[in-house]
């Protein structure tokens, strides 16, 4: 009887501090939804006190409404998934790929190939990006209307030059290197061309580097899209959510508004997080495991 | 009679072929800085509009842009070499575009610019680059009722206030106890407010960012009169009566209406809610005289043709099209800003005689100094902004001004001068 | 020759593989470092009328140079010390020397940056060419030095916490991570609000929490305090990912080796230096290696927050790049910052290797 006692009260504790600590990481997000319900007046003052997270007083979606006024919240969104989505398709191929070739395959020059892609972590975006736009404005596009020169103000200039990328390729690598080489060699043996032991036996067996990757370039695409776009993406029918964010802030900053955009495009992040939940967990579990 | 047909179905057709030709109307690409703000979106679509319908060889058509990426967006552009016909520009950034070769001269009726405030034409190297639609000006901003309560002198533009006045002033404001701060000179507003709005009070002071004669930053802006500014600008820090770097965003749009504060510098374009909740407490005085005279900013948007643009004519056309006063007028009566000639302001409702901020078109006109008309602005406008506020957060005031010099010179000699 | 053609057929298929994506690397990454690289050689605006010079290594000596002072108490004529009022020796200005000094031309602009005493008598000055540039260096790499060990280590211990089986234990995983999902920069822009001197929410909280006792601080505008909260709310933002990263490291930890310990009379301290922690060594190399790298790129926060302030307390390497290159149009300024960033960090990294390497022959 007693040992239940202390092991219920036991756990009650765990649960208290959990909870406190629960409380430390998610105050910010609370203060954030509850603010984009208030007047700015109100919101400024409260922010104070506690009640910056009780929607007490004066609440309503105003916020929101005045928000989609003030810009084309939609198209925004809409432009980062598609540029989101369509560079994590290719870039889980195309890494995927390339780490197969580093990790299974012999061949002249790849480590010094290797080398090089990982000496590129070190390379922070602000570095290269305006050698970057003297690059892209050079390039070739073939489209319906035929070949045009310089990829400003298009989805391509916003993709393309991220579909690689050192961390990824690093994750496969890790990865792959831990799968059994037996299974390689065996189907190697038997005749089987490496596209076919890539797709037929390596592709099946990594579902959750696969998930790993994804949500990393999810989040890297759609949260750390900044500098770029503001330089290539000139036509608003092209500019992603983090442009957007700009819009709120002129010479009088409407907090209320910036707060309700910010808790609008928080929205698809925190539901592609939670779905991926348990593929998201495990996998970048494995990021760990590899290390 | 096949002939008379033939002949006739010739004439018609090229007719019908010319009328054609004639409405295929050149599209101009026009970079407004505006995204997020509807009012002057809603102006300037008002006038593109007349303008296309007005007549049928130009089209201009519109892209916003957001303010805090605007530059980066247009620098872009030129590196790229996709610069639009028409951009508008800050005016005090006018000459470094110009100089980086972004912009043409513009091609516009001398009389047109005859009528304008200075403030509102951008020439730089002896041409005409930009002009706005129009001007800004800063005051101070006081209640009547809180000068009066303790004795204070109300300034007018031929009799400012002169230092030794001002601080007693604040000395006194402050000896009351009733305000957070006696004196909001706005440290929330970082970038471009800083050289605008207190530029122009080193100015009075004597200082200022360049020395016009040898185009030096070292010996003015760390020069006597600039230290004695710095050290004054110090001494408001360290006897609270103004909030520094740390002052809340909200604060400085609500500080001084909710009473918080007792004076506060601020520009035109705030002033409407101010007379709409103080109505005749409101007093919007000229700057203080801190020895050279009193000292305003001037310049504000501007729109200039770019040199790339293949359609100079056009470009201009539409420029000098948005100058007429019934536009500057609607411009001034929605966002507030002066209009920068007479008739605009007579015919607009706030700045005509008699109007609530016709204090504001005079103190342009009497106190407004350009503010240094060099491709090296840019960056002198962004070590003037750290050393203001090092030395509000307590740096050694002459080795923030050193500092400063140093950089801007070091710039202007990595540029060859400009 | 089945050998031979194997090999070709590797060859062939191997480079056709790593192609794309290696294409893609060399074009949109490496080559623009390359640029950035000549950049740095050279005195590139983004846009002038005047050509560009080269400039050889001229960029990175004045970004880097640093002279050394030694100035005596002033003396009078006769040849004693001066005192002052206070009875304390006097010192000439560091101004007097750096600027315009025509003993010293090659102190000439530079900058005080740390001042130590040698005896009564003397001080001995360390001046730097590019201050703001030193302190961006030495406030990264403090950063780096702090945040990196507290980040990992109260993740693990997130780790630990989240490591049992308790109902309802995934809600907190949620939760703990959440941080991780959102942009730096909103997270910025929300901790600016909450950390504002008067009308912040966490002066708000702690002035409730103490019964009063606590008064406000201003935490971003004074120097003391700035860094700090950048530093804590960075470990806010980050430590959720490498707390999963743990995570899964503890579980790979076989069961029965807590049961040989309990068995054995263990306390807690000792399973965790005997299990726990010989089990997660490669994933402890990961963590520290991922944090290290990302911690010496801070910029948004600053960015939005500080801007570098107060006082360059919060100055930064990749703040000053963007600043040199993008705001005062310095292209050739911002390069060197970025080439010595990457070497900087890739001698870091090769010295990390090193040592890590050791260990496992050892």
């Amino acid at each position: 009887m007693d040992n239940l006692k202390v092991s219920i009260s036991r756990q009650l504790m765990r649960y208290v501090l959990l909870s406190w600590i629960a409380l430390i990481f998610i105050f910010p997000l609370i203060f954030m939804i509850v603010s984009s319900l208030k007047p700015d007046l109100q919101l400024l003052r409260d922010s104070s006190s506690f009640r910056a997270f009780l929607p007490v007083g004066d609440i309503s979606f105003n916020n929101y409404i005045e928000a989609f006024d003030r810009a084309p919240i939609f198209l925004f969104i809409g432009n980062s998934i598609f540029i989101t989505a369509t560079t994590i398709i290719l870039s889980m191929f195309a890494c995927s790929l390339a780490a197969f070739s580093f990790v299974f395959l012999e061949w002249k020059g790849k480590g010094v190939i290797l080398s090089i892609i990982l000496s590129t972590l070190i390379v922070p975006f602000e570095a290269i990006a305006i050698p970057l736009l003297l690059i892209v404005n050079f390039l070739p596009w073939v489209s319906v209307d035929g070949i045009s020169i310089g990829w400003l103000n298009s989805y391509q200039v916003q993709i393309i030059p991220f579909i690689a990328d050192a961390i990824t390729i690093y994750l496969f690598v890790q990865y792959f290197k831990d799968l059994p080489k037996e299974l390689v060699e065996a189907a190697h043996v038997d005749g089987a061309s490496w596209f076919r032991i890539y797709s037929k036996i390596i592709l099946p067996l990594s579902g959750p580097i696969f998930a790993t990757a994804a949500i990393l370039k999810f989040l890297a695409m759609y949260n750390n899209q900044f500098l770029w776009p503001i330089m290539v993406a000139q036509e608003e029918q092209f500019r992603p959510v983090m442009v957007g964010l700009l819009y709120f802030f002129q010479l009088n900053v409407a907090w209320g508004e910036v707060m309700a955009y910010l808790s609008i495009i928080t929205i698809p992040v925190l539901a592609f997080y939670i779905s991926m939940q348990k593929a998201f967990v495990a996998s970048v579990a494995n990021t760990g495991i590899k290390g | 009679m096949k002939n008379i047909k033939s002949i006739l179905l010739m004439i018609f057709s090229s007719i019908f072929l010319s009328a054609n030709i004639a409405s295929a109307a050149t599209t101009l690409s026009m970079w407004y800085h505006g995204a997020g703000n509807q009012t002057e979106k809603d102006l300037l679509m008002q006038i593109v509009n007349d303008f296309n319908n007005s007549q049928s060889d130009y089209a201009v058509e519109v892209q916003d842009f957001p303010q805090e990426s605007y530059n980066d967006s247009v620098t872009a552009a030129a590196l790229a070499g996709n610069l639009p016909d028409i951009i508008d520009v800050d005016g005090p950034i006018m000459p470094n575009w110009a100089w980086s070769g972004y912009l043409a001269p513009l091609s516009i009726s001398q009389d047109v610019l005859d009528k304008m405030l200075p403030g509102a034409i951008g020439s730089w190297n002896g041409e005409v680059y930009s002009v706005g639609l129009w001007d800004a000006a800063c005051a101070i901003y006081a209640r009547k009722s809180d000068l009066e309560e303790n004795g204070i002198r109300i300034p007018t533009l031929d009799n400012p206030w002169t230092k030794s006045e001002f601080d007693n002033i604040l000395a006194t404001l402050d000896s009351t106890g009733k305000y957070d701060y006696v004196f909001d000179v706005g440290m929330a507003w970082t970038g471009e407010w800083y050289a605008y709005a207190f530029g122009p009070m080193m100015q009075s002071f004597g200082g200022d960012l360049f020395d016009t004669s040898n185009g030096k930053a070292d010996g003015m802006i760390n020069g006597d009169a600039a230290i004695e500014f710095g050290e004054w600008w110090q001494s408001l820090m360290n006897n609270g009566y103004a909030p520094g770097t740390s002052q809340d965003g909200g604060d400085r749009e609500t500080g001084f209406l909710d009473g918080k504060y007792a004076l506060q510098l601020n520009g035109n374009w705030a002033a409407v809610p101010a007379i709409e909740q103080l109505g005749d407490d409101m007093l919007f005085l000229p700057s203080v005289d801190f020895g050279n005279g009193p000292k305003i900013g001037a310049a504000s948007w501007q729109f200039g043709v770019s040199k790339s643009s293949k359609n100079q004519e056009g470009a201009n056309a539409f420029i000098e099209f948005m100058l007429q006063d019934q536009y500057l007028a609607a411009f001034s009566d929605g966002i507030g800003l002066i209009p920068p000639t007479a008739q605009s302001a007579a015919m607009s409702e706030k700045y005509r005689p008699g109007g609530p901020l016709e204090v504001f078109f005079e103190l342009s006109e009497a106190q407004a100094t350009l503010r240094a008309v060099t491709p090296g602005y840019v960056v002198a406008s962004k070590e003037f902004e750290k050393a203001i506020a090092d030395i509000s957060n307590g740096a050694d005031v002459a080795d923030a001004l050193d500092a400063a010099a140093d950089a801007i010179d070091a710039d202007v000699a990595k540029n060859n001068g400009y | 020759m089945g050998n031979n053609k194997l090999f070709k057929s590797q060859q062939r298929t191997g480079w056709l593989m790593a192609a794309p994506a290696t294409l893609l690397i060399f074009f949109f990454l490496v080559l623009p470092f390359l640029m950035a690289f000549g950049f740095s050689l050279t005195n590139q605006r983004i846009f002038s009328p005047n050509p560009t010079e080269f400039v050889g290594l001229h960029n990175f000596k004045n970004m880097l140079s640093v002279h050394f002072l030694t100035v005596e108490a002033e003396k009078d004529e006769t040849g004693a010390f001066k005192l002052d009022n206070n009875g304390n020796y006097q010192f000439p200005k560091t101004r007097k020397f750096t600027r315009n000094n025509p003993d010293y031309p090659h102190l000439n602009k530079t900058r005080e940056w740390m001042k130590f005493d040698v005896g009564k008598t003397k001080k001995f000055y360390v001046l730097a060419r590019d201050l703001i540039f030193m302190k961006a260096l030495t406030i990264t790499i403090l950063f780096v030095l702090i945040t990196a060990p507290l980040q990992a280590g109260i993740a693990l211990l997130l780790a630990m916490l989240i490591n049992q089986p308790l109902r309802g234990i995934n809600i907190y995983r949620t939760i703990y991570f959440m941080p991780v999902v959102i942009s730096m920069v909103v997270v910025s822009v929300l901790w600016k609000f909450i950390y504002d001197g008067e009308n912040g929410l966490l002066n708000a909280l702690l002035h409730f929490f103490s019964v009063g006792y606590f008064e406000p601080v201003d935490w971003l505008g004074q120097t003391d305090t700035a860094l700090g909260a950048i530093i804590a709310m960075s470990i806010w933002q980050g430590v959720g990912f490498h707390m999963i990263i743990w995570l899964a490291g503890l579980q790979t930890i076989p069961v029965d080796h807590y049961e040989v310990a309990r068995l054995e009379g263990a306390n807690k301290w000792q399973t965790f230096s005997n299990v726990t922690w010989p089990g997660l060594r490669n994933t402890a190399i990961l963590v520290m290696v991922i944090i290290t790298m990302q911690a010496f790129t801070l910029f948004p926060q600053v960015a939005v927050m500080t801007r570098g302030g107060p006082l360059d307390s919060t100055q930064s390497l990749v703040f000053q790049m963007v600043e040199r290159g993008y705001g005062k149009q310095d292209i050739a300024g911002g390069s060197t910052i970025s080439v010595f960033l990457f070497l900087f960090v890739l001698s870091i990294s090769l010295f990390q290797r090193y040592i890590t390497r050791e260990k496992i022959h050892g």
